[in-house]
């Protein structure tokens, strides 16, 4: 039977703690990033059936990502990283410092360190701006075009897209019931009811969810929660040419991603990893799974993310004893006082 | 992190000697933040201050109420209403959808502590309201019946008010460590002090600043255990930060955070020593606190803002956590 | 090689994805490192259009080796036919075949012949589909055991023999291990139990050498036995959703539907077209193109097309040379060329030479453009970069532009045929908006009028119109009347002018006008009345094949050839891989697909003295539309550059050819024109100016031109800015950072660009030398959501002789860093690298180097 995990930690049924007594299974995605084209199907797919607005025509400079982010205008992005290290090494994968060393200023110049990537452009650089920084002057050894310098080189692709967690910091944290679980499991923003308090922004920890500008209020993927009420799969799983992307039951991809998981060890692919995989984790475990083949923070995410409310127990006790400290000296300096008065 | 990763990537600048820290450079994707930086803006920030500003006035006025200080107490609930007041606009002002601002009330939930701050503010503004309104009756109106029924029901308010104002002062610690934002997060232990002392500190410098140094007295102590207790509390949450110390240091919130340090010493030195003796004396003071305890909050806020623009300072805590847990498995499994 | 399916073909991308998790290998051979080189088990880099050289050093280690799939190849193959003694190898002749004319460019090819038959005719496009006729193919000398020295094998082991990794390295800049990795693969992965495909895309046909690039990949094909077998194959993929569709009923000015050639000029009657089309002794279905032919004439002017008249061959219009599209653009600016129908294509943006496509736009009278946007083909009199430079005047500019907005695929009904010849039938999902209108509306009004327009003329060369039976059902009246797309499909398949009743399949056409067919190879489509594509039967419902979705022609047929995927007796090859077999029992051909191949004659057969046709089929031919039923290694005739490929330079190529004195291909087709200058390549001086390979290709996030993607929020962006791809070496040579600027300068353009600098582009060590290639994208335009330069204006227009498609896979250029000149300082930049590299008009266009100088040796 289920194990009551409000806060945090495994949670066998989170529909029916969510107060459904009669639910369907819960579902989610499995985003198997070994067989992902980069062909941004998914991208195109979900704005077009969730007439998410474009978010920015603009050239980004990582790899073939124009995206940059997922944000309240980018339900799914399309990771791409371009990685080398020198020939025949064992691991020591790096992305090209010719790329980063021209993305990274320009995000960092901008009002949200380029985390409103996904929700806005970044602002447009100044002319010239870019050319300005110079040529890279480093070098590395593998630069010289004789044959000991080959390097090895590798692009790997990810569909990103909201976990759905478990514990999902945003729902958690969402003053008003906007945010809500869904009968699947799922996690969706009442559009009708946010009204742009911006807490969830902040109590995600992947950086998913966001305020839409113009509009105001919170946007993220809702695993097309219309569509999956009518019986059809989200429609970036639809759209998705090579499978990467596979909607179903959670407990079912859970096992065809532990499968492909060991196929790709028997293959060698050692490197290959489940992420959100764990219901031990801290969000629980994820909606949507994900197979990488290398450390999650080179896509971007975070290696080991973990639910805010995980330490509200710990944060109620230091803002008890803190108000407790509070009350304490106001009573004190008055009580003080009245002796002081007697004096 | 596994020692075959390459550090040839992200971030060029130098992490700061913290023990525990990897050298180098942490993976990341071409180094963009992995979360979103908070969509906040410095209204946010100056509730921070107004909220506390209010809780702090509304304890002196309740004091003041019951040890019959009637300046001390008239200027407090009257600054305490202005601050709440302030409060409610700056909140209602950050919202997306500020005709929306009443969904707040739609639901109570522990889990949120902006839900939780809703409701306390809630159980704290009619009383202040009521206790303000008394202290604007004019003094001729005062002795007619409906006046005294006003002073009976305000005084009540406006003590039960005053029981739920550590909440006020307190909960927005809460607000902001109930985040996945590294800077605000990991400080999650100290800053419920760090803001009850700004709290107490504003709402006492608050009373030197508008009452007569005669009845001032309480408003003097309260001000400098607060102003001690931000003091000590602060510098204990920066010794305690891996990291993120950087945020706290760097930039705007480490400019404000000194000057806020700064301003609370001098605020705190001169309430000790001057306050009593002289109106000018107590009135720098009281301002020198306000002034530290807005500087506190805007610090605290942007150092949280600035961590989330940084990939490394959510992914080398992280990555850390899991390498020891790993490095633990392993030594379990010999 | 040559595609990049993983960007331009995502869709069907998905099924190597399901191979690989099959445990398919996938090698991924191409300039660049593509999202299909991610995805692949091994990643070769090769210079752009050196695929020969590449896939010749395939057939040497196969035939140095003996890989290849002997019984296969002797018996399914011209392996063991002997040919004339006067051939002569470009291994003889430093690289021209024997039958070279300099004074014309163009082969004699007399002396290619098979020893006892003759060709005698050339060109693939004057015989159609079936190839070039053979007369007398019973009468071929064969040696069985490929020992003869004049057999098509020795032949082709010969011409390949300097094909070795070394040399592939020098001419590819492969290294060798790499190279005998793909080798091993390739050949380790096909025989008896294994097969292996090949695919290629418009990397491959885009070349001066388009044609035999494909030619060495079907050698290699067939040597290895896969061809006709399942899992084997040379899959074409094509550059949009229904190319296959317009090349089977074409949009070409040489083909009529169903590979029939255009009628020349001079081909006075009916019998006299035959003749060229096919011979009377020849083996095979292409002997009964006459059916296929007369059934056409009888679906254009119906009562009027009588065996007395010729069924009115008269009236078909006549070809006299290329009036292929570059040919038609080079007229309209020497003034031959008055008017220009433009249908859903955007030369000003799409065709190679954009600036000369909108200098010939500028001088049409009229101009009609039907798209679904308003494309820079219609806009090109108001944004064209030329503009810029003066050289077209909006206000002066005289062609009247009438566009016509277009319906798209979605809100009409009709067909996609794709690359496995598979035809599907999709319904109308939206009604079209506006004046927005079908192209079945389009013609079909557009014929209404002009029939109404010449309906009393007395000029003969209106009698064509006036005959022609426009008879489709319609839908609505007069004005919006418009076709029945499913009566127009009925009548592509063909029917029975005796019973009304649409016909089978292509063997109930009759040659005496007792059959109409739009298309013969679509005949069946439409059988027993019943729209065949339109089938849905899901996968789940049915055999591996799927025979019940959609339709493929011939004959729902999946798999071409599939005879070959059984042995000499009929047996499949391997259980693992069979497909199509003998039932002895039931004397018929059987199997999981529809067997292609005449279906009771029997795996020995051997057919009587003077049959003909397909009863001239030996049991042993599955090659049923070739004349001599085998598949060709050796092309006695039919390519116009040579019986077998040959590695030549492209045009443009900063090496000078390491096999062979001649440089590149001897018969391609130049251009020379003021308009449309060509950069130097060896032997010719000055090659340091335009040091660099350049090659174009598309993303998967645009559509070609831009027509479809540049207007789309959601698409442009994914890809918002033209960029350039340069390695990181090149940049550092170049001064080029990453998102910075640069500008690519041919002889004919300045293109400028944002600068990726990535390692996905790689510099080449060839021949002691360093190569360095750039890709450019070339999505974009002046118009759109997305602006930026035309790519294409880089390109020069030279030709591949046999379908006259432009080399645009390959040019030779230069990259300065920093934003291109404006206006004049363009004009004079691209006049002084003119000037620096020595350019005339005669620069490109010597076609002949042998004996020039020997090739460079490396140090």
């Amino acid at each position: 039977m289920t194990e009551r995990n409000l806060l945090f930690g495994p949670e066998d049924d989170v529909s029916r703690d969510s107060g459904y007594d009669e639910h369907p299974p819960r579902v989610g995605f499995f985003t198997d990033t070994s067989v992902c084209i980069g062909c941004k199907a998914c991208e195109v797919a979900c704005k077009e059936w969730n007439h998410v607005p474009e978010d920015g025509l603009d050239l980004l400079g990582m790899s073939m990502d124009n995206t940059g982010m997922l944000g309240a205008n980018s339900w799914r992005h399309v990771a791409f990283v371009e990685q080398r290290r020198p020939a025949g090494q064992e691991g020591g994968w790096s992305l090209p410092d010719e790329m980063t060393a021209q993305v990274e200023p320009r995000l960092r110049a901008a009002p949200r360190g380029g985390s409103e990537l996904g929700t806005t452009p970044l602002p447009s650089p100044g002319s010239g701006a870019v050319q300005d920084l110079g040529m890279p002057t480093f070098s590395r050894p593998g630069d010289g075009t004789g044959a000991e310098a080959r390097t090895d080189f590798r692009w790997l692709m990810e569909s990103d897209v909201c976990k759905h967690c478990t514990h999902a910091g945003c729902l958690d944290v969402c003053p008003t019931g906007a945010l809500f679980r869904t009968e699947f499991g799922t996690v969706v923003v009442q559009q009708d009811i946010c009204n742009g308090c911006g807490y969830c922004v902040s109590g995600c920890p992947y950086g998913v969810i966001d305020r839409r500008p113009g509009d105001g209020r919170a946007n993220k993927c809702t695993l097309c929660y219309d569509r999956l009420h009518d019986g059809l799969e989200p429609a970036c799983a639809k759209a998705c040419p090579t499978q990467s992307i596979q909607f179903g039951e959670l407990d079912e991809l859970r096992e065809r991603a532990d499968r492909r998981l060991a196929e790709l060890h028997g293959q060698g692919v050692a490197e290959a990893e489940l992420y959100g995989r764990d219901p031990d984790d801290g969000v629980g475990g994820h909606g949507a799974l994900f197979l990488l083949l290398d450390k999650p923070e080179v896509y971007g995410l975070p290696p080991d993310p973990v639910v805010p409310t995980r330490f509200a127990p710990e944060i109620w006790r230091r803002v008890g004893t803190a108000a407790a400290a509070f009350a304490v000296a106001g009573i004190g300096a008055f009580v003080s006082a009245a002796f002081g008065n007697r004096r | 992190m596994n020692g075959d990763h390459s550090p040839a990537h992200g971030p060029r600048r130098a992490v700061a000697e913290v023990a525990g820290q990897p050298p180098g450079d942490v993976a990341s994707y071409y180094g963009r933040p992995v979360l979103k930086t908070p969509v906040w803006e410095w209204k946010v920030a100056a509730y921070l201050f107004t909220g506390g500003l209010a809780a702090g006035t509304a304890v002196i006025a309740a004091g003041a109420d019951l040890t019959g200080a009637a300046r001390l107490r008239r200027a407090c609930w009257l600054g305490s209403l202005g601050a709440l007041l302030a409060s409610l606009v700056l909140l209602v002002a950050d919202l997306g959808r500020p005709e929306r601002f009443h969904h707040m009330l739609r639901v109570a939930k522990p889990t949120s502590p902006m839900s939780v701050g809703t409701w306390i503010l809630s159980a704290f503004g009619p009383g202040v309201g009521a206790a303000a309104i008394w202290e604007m009756v004019p003094v001729r109106w005062r002795s007619s019946w409906p006046a005294r029924l006003l002073r009976a029901v305000s005084r009540g308010l406006g003590l039960a008010s005053a029981a739920t104002a550590p909440g006020v002062a307190t909960y927005t610690a809460a607000l902001l460590s109930h985040t996945a934002v590294p800077g605000w997060q990991e400080v999650r232990a100290e800053l419920p002090f760090v803001f009850a002392g700004s709290a107490a500190a504003s709402g006492g410098g608050f009373g030197m600043l508008a009452a007569p140094v005669l009845e001032a007295a309480p408003a003097r102590r309260f001000a400098a255990l607060g102003a001690t207790g931000e003091l000590v509390a602060s510098r204990l949450m920066e010794q305690r930060m891996g990291l993120i110390r950087e945020v706290y240091h760097q930039g705007a919130a480490g400019r404000r955070r000194r000057g806020a340090e700064l301003l609370t010493l001098a605020g705190l030195a001169g309430t000790v020593l001057v306050a009593g003796r002289s109106r000018a004396g107590a009135a720098a003071s009281g301002l020198a606190l306000l002034g530290g305890s807005a500087l506190q909050r805007f610090g605290v806020f942007e150092a949280g803002v600035a961590s989330t623009k940084d990939p490394r300072y959510t992914v080398v805590p992280q990555r850390e956590r899991l390498d020891a847990a790993a490095r633990d498995r392993s030594a379990v499994t010999g | 090689m040559g595609s990049n399916m993983a960007e331009a073909h995502p869709v069907g991308f998905q099924w190597v994805m399901e191979a690989k998790l099959r445990g398919a290998r996938v090698v991924h051979v191409d300039p660049r490192f593509t999202r299909t080189s991610a995805l692949a088990h091994q990643y070769v880099r090769i210079r752009a259009g050196t695929d020969i050289a590449f896939l010749g050093g395939v057939v040497n280690h196969v035939l140095s080796n003996d890989l290849d799939f002997r019984e296969y190849v002797a018996a399914y193959t011209n392996a063991a036919f002997l040919v004339n003694e006067q051939f002569a190898d470009t291994e003889d002749l430093d690289g021209l075949f024997s039958g070279y004319d300099p004074a014309t460019g163009d082969y004699d090819t007399t002396t290619w012949d098979y020893e006892g038959a003759s060709q005698r005719e050339t060109g693939p496009m004057e015989t159609g589909m079936g190839g070039p006729r053979i007369a007398g193919v019973a009468e071929i000398a064969q040696d069985p055991s490929l020992e003869h020295s004049r057999c098509v094998f020795q032949i082709l082991k010969r011409h390949f023999s300097r094909y070795t990794p070394e040399m592939v390295e020098r001419v590819c800049g492969v290294p060798p291990d790499q190279f005998r990795q793909v080798c091993e693969a390739w050949t380790s992965n096909s025989g008896r139990e294994r097969t292996a495909a090949l695919i290629y895309s418009v990397g491959w046909t885009q070349h001066t050498v388009g044609a035999q690039n494909i030619r060495a990949g079907a050698i290699v094909q067939l040597l290895l036995g896969n061809v006709g077998r399942p899992g084997g194959g040379i899959y074409a993929l094509r550059g949009h959703a229904n190319i296959q569709g317009s090349t089977d009923i074409p949009t070409l000015f040489d083909l009529l539907p169903g590979y029939l050639p255009m009628p020349r000029a001079g081909q006075a009657d009916l019998t006299a077209y035959l003749d060229r089309v096919r011979a009377r002794t020849q083996k095979g279905y292409w002997e009964e193109a006459d059916a296929y032919f007369v059934s056409l004439l009888k679906e254009y002017f119906g009562d009027a097309a009588t065996s007395d008249n010729d069924f009115g061959f008269g009236w078909l219009p006549r070809i006299n040379g290329d009036h292929g599209t570059y040919r038609t653009t080079m007229d309209m600016i020497d003034g031959r060329v008055f008017g220009y129908v433009v249908m859903g294509q955007n030369p000003a943006v799409g065709s190679a030479n954009g600036r000369l496509q909108r200098l010939a736009l500028a001088n049409l009278d009229w101009l009609v453009v039907r798209d679904l946007a308003m494309i820079e083909t219609a806009s090109f009199w108001k944004d064209s970069p030329e503009i810029e430079t003066g050289e077209i005047a909006p206000e002066q500019c005289r062609t009247e532009v009438f566009f016509f907005p277009a319906a798209s695929h979605v809100e009409k009904a009709g067909t996609f045929t794709q690359t496995q010849r598979m035809v599907q039938w999709r319904q109308k999902g939206a009604e079209p908006i506006g004046d927005q209108r079908s192209d079945l509306w389009f013609f079909h009004q557009l014929c209404r009028r002009i029939r109404d327009r010449v309906a009393d003329s007395t000029d003969p060369r209106d009698v064509s119109l006036q005959r022609l039976a426009w008879d489709y059902r319609t839908e609505g009246s007069g004005d919006d009347a418009e076709p029945d797309p499913e009566d127009v499909l009925r009548r592509i398949n063909g029917i029975d002018l005796a019973t009304g009743r649409t016909v089978d399949t292509f063997t109930d056409l009759r040659a005496d006008g007792s059959t109409a067919c739009g298309c013969w190879q679509y005949s069946g489509i439409y059988k027993d009345e019943v729209n065949q594509a339109a089938r849905r039967k899901p996968h789940v419902e049915q055999g591996p094949y799927d025979p019940e979705w959609g339709w493929t022609w011939p004959a729902n047929r999946r798999l071409l050839y599939n005879r070959a995927s059984a042995d000499l007796g009929g047996r499949p090859w391997s259980e693992r891989k069979r497909l199509v077999w003998w039932d002895p029992d039931r004397g018929r051909w059987t199997g999981n697909d529809v067997p292609d191949f005449p279906v009771s004659t029997p795996p020995g057969y051997v057919p009587p003295e003077g049959a003909r046709g397909p009863e001239a089929l030996r049991g042993d031919d599955p090659f049923i539309m070739q004349a001599d039923g085998k598949a060709w290694l050796f092309a006695p005739a039919g390519v116009i550059d040579g019986p077998l490929p040959t590695h030549y330079e492209p045009h443009e190529s900063p090496v000078r050819n390491p096999l062979y004195g001649q440089q590149s291909n001897p018969t391609r087709r130049v251009y020379p024109r003021p308009e449309n200058p060509y950069d130097p390549s060896p032997p010719e001086p000055n090659t340091d100016v335009f040091p660099f390979v350049l090659t174009a290709a598309r993303l998967t996030e645009h559509h070609t031109a831009g027509g479809m993607s540049r207007l789309l929020p959601y698409l442009s962006e994914l890809q918002p800015e033209l960029f350039v791809e340069v390695s990181p070496q090149l940049a550092r040579l170049r001064g080029l950072t990453h998102l910075g600027w640069a500008h690519v300068v041919t002889s004919r353009a300045a293109v400028e660009a944002r600068v990726y600098v990535t390692d996905r582009m790689a510099p080449l060590r060839l021949d002691g030398r360093v190569i360095h290639q750039v890709w450019l994208p070339y999505h974009w335009g002046p118009t759109g959501l997305v602006t930026g330069d035309v790519v294409n204006d880089l390109l020069g227009i030279v030709t591949d002789p046999n379908v006259l498609i432009q080399e645009s896979k390959v040019a030779t250029c230069d990259v300065l860093p920093g934003r291109r000149p404006r206006g004049a300082e363009l004009t004079a930049l691209l006049a002084r690298l003119r000037s620096r590299a020595g350019i005339t008009p005669i620069t490109g266009t010597q076609l002949v180097t042998t004996g020039t100088e020997p090739p460079e040796e490396g140090p």
